[in-house]
This record gives structure tokens, C-alpha cells and sequence, in this order.
């Protein structure tokens, strides 16, 4: 019986031949998509890594030759070589330098409270193309300059490209903010925080929230993204002239503590 | 696919392991590059200013 049964089944390479052919497609189809997904998930990988860790690596080294090559001349030592000279805080009418053209970088940010961060350059006009993702910090082209009456308004980027605006939650009110132009230190304190919605242009507006008010402050505002990783809301710093001081004097002395 | 290429890539395991390895890199530095900083405005975070909505 049972050999009867063997021999009237097709012989076992004629068997395995008709059922591989079929199965053959089916699993070389499954095995490409398989495949093609694994392949994207690796690459969107890529992008993760790119998107949160290069473009810092990137933007970081751009912001700091762009520092470099901006060529400041240092401020003045200590007539007896003690390190640098103080300078001495004044309040009278400040230099203030006309808007320069568009993604031209015209003055450099220090911020104290963000020690061991490096110094960055801010650069004319806020779009990502080309000030943000490739400058660092940009200023919102028509606000007014450092030193002007009105709001010297900022953005950066929180995350990626450098992410100069990174530890911007750690500031708290009275924080200097310095900046400084070709010849002249500006320094700013922080006068508040708030976290706005991306629509809220009042806070850039020259007497900030004020839209519409004739300025009589010098104030300026940094905005970034929040929450971090988000685009869903701002994260907005206000703060006020509280001195400035030609470059030839010395140094803040809210830099040397 | 991937067997496919392994198949018809030259030489011992050890060269095929190299040049896979080769390809690889390659396509990570294209998409770094290029892919990537294409795809990146796209992405809905990043952005800082006020004013665009």
C-alpha cells in the first residue's frame, strides 16, 4: 500500500521545482519590500543623526570662523598687564550703526550665563536659508540696531544648526546680555520671559507687546522655538539697555566675573 | 536585493565585505550632503521667529 502511494506521487525534483517557482516570486517580493523598509528606517536614522547631531557639528565650526573672520579688534589690556582693562559703564546717547545688507553679519552676542557656550555672530534677516540654518543668530530686518531706540530683535535656532539660542529657558531676569559691534559693547539685562504663540509678532514690535507705541526704550528680544523639538509656540527673552561703552575702554565687566 | 548584490559583487568574502562596506558609506555621505539638508525644511520643527504662522 504504502509504496503504491510513493510511486504515484511525481518524482521529489519535479515536486520541489513546481512548488519553488510559485514560492520563488512570493518570497523575493517580500524579501525586497523587507528589505526596501529596513533600508528606509536606516536612512530616516541618517536623518535623525544629521538633523540633531551634524548640522551642531556643522554650525558650530561655521559660527566660530565666521567669529573669526569678522576680525574684531580685542579690547585693551590693564595699563599694568593685570588682564584686561574694566570698562566704564556709560548712559549717554550710544553709537548706533545703520542696518547692514541682508545675511551680512554685523555684530557678535556673549551671553555669561551661557558659560563655555561660544561666542556668536548675529547676522542681517531671520530666514532659515540663508541666515539661520547657515549664520547663527539673525535680526529681524527693519527692528532697530544696537543701542536704538526701539526693540533689537533677534531669533535662533534652539536645536540643530549650531542651536545658539540652546539654553535660552536658563536665563533669568537682571542676566546680561552683551553684544558687541565693531567699536562698542552694548549690554542688556533681562527683564522677563514669556512663551508666545507664532503668530505673536507684538513681541518684536519696537515698545515690545506694545504694537503700534511710539518706542522710548532700548530694549531687544531673542525668540526660538518651544517646546524644544517643537514648533508649536515661542520661547520669547525681553531686555533692556542697561549701558554701553566704547571698545577702546576696556571690557564689561559683566564679561570678566 | 541585497542578496542579489552580495552575488554579484567580486572577489573573496573578505573584498565583498569591504566593498559592501564602501557602498555603504557612500550612500550615507550622498544623503548627508544632499538628501538630508533637501529634506530637512520640510521637517515641522526649527522654527524660531515670530510671524510666519
Amino acid at each position: 500500500m504504502s509504496t503504491s502511494r510513493v510511486a504515484t506521487r511525481p518524482p521529489a525534483h519535479a515536486r520541489t521545482a513546481g512548488r519553488s517557482r510559485a514560492s520563488w516570486v512570493a518570497y523575493g517580493v517580500i524579501g525586497v519590500i523587507g528589505e526596501l523598509l529596513i533600508t528606509v528606517g536606516v536612512l530616516l536614522l541618517g536623518f535623525l543623526v544629521w538633523q540633531l547631531w551634524w548640522t551642531d557639528v556643522e554650525g558650530n565650526a561655521v559660527q566660530a570662523e565666521i567669529v573669526r573672520e569678522m576680525d574684531f579688534a580685542p579690547p585693551p589690556a590693564a595699563p599694568a598687564g593685570e588682564g584686561p582693562k574694566v570698562a566704564e559703564p556709560r548712559r549717554d546717547e550710544p553709537p548706533v550703526m545703520d542696518e547692514p545688507e541682508h545675511a551680512v553679519s554685523f555684530a557678535h552676542l556673549l551671553v555669561p550665563r551661557w558659560a563655555g557656550e561660544q561666542e556668536r555672530p548675529i547676522s542681517q534677516g531671520t530666514d532659515r536659508p540663508t541666515v539661520l540654518d547657515v549664520l547663527g543668530i539673525g535680526h529681524y530686518e527693519g527692528t532697530a540696531m544696537p543701542g536704538g531706540i526701539g526693540n533689537f530683535a533677534l531669533a535662533g535656532h534652539r536645536v540643530t544648526y549650531g542651536k545658539p539660542f540652546n539654553r535660552i529657558e536658563e536665563l533669568q531676569v537682571g542676566d546680561p546680555l552683551v553684544v558687541r559691534t565693531a567699536d562698542t559693547w552694548y549690554v542688556y539685562k533681562v527683564t522677563g520671559t514669556e512663551v508666545v504663540m507664532p503668530a505673536d509678532v507684538r513681541v518684536i514690535a519696537p515698545a515690545p507687546n506694545q504694537p503700534g507705541v511710539e518706542p522710548t526704550e532700548r530694549v531687544i528680544t531673542l525668540t526660538t522655538c518651544h517646546p524644544m523639538f517643537s514648533a508649536r509656540e515661542r520661547y520669547i527673552v525681553h531686555g533692556v539697555l542697561d549701558y554701553w561703552a566704547p571698545v577702546t575702554d576696556g571690557t564689561p565687566a559683566e564679561l570678566l566675573g | 536585493m541585497y542578496g542579489w548584490l552580495w552575488r554579484h559583487l567580486p572577489g573573496p568574502t573578505l573584498v565583498r565585505l569591504l566593498i559592501a562596506a564602501l557602498l555603504a558609506a557612500g550612500v550615507l555621505v550622498a544623503c548627508f550632503l544632499w538628501v538630508y539638508p533637501a529634506i530637512a525644511p520640510f521637517m515641522p520643527f526649527n522654527e524660531t521667529t515670530v510671524g510666519e504662522g
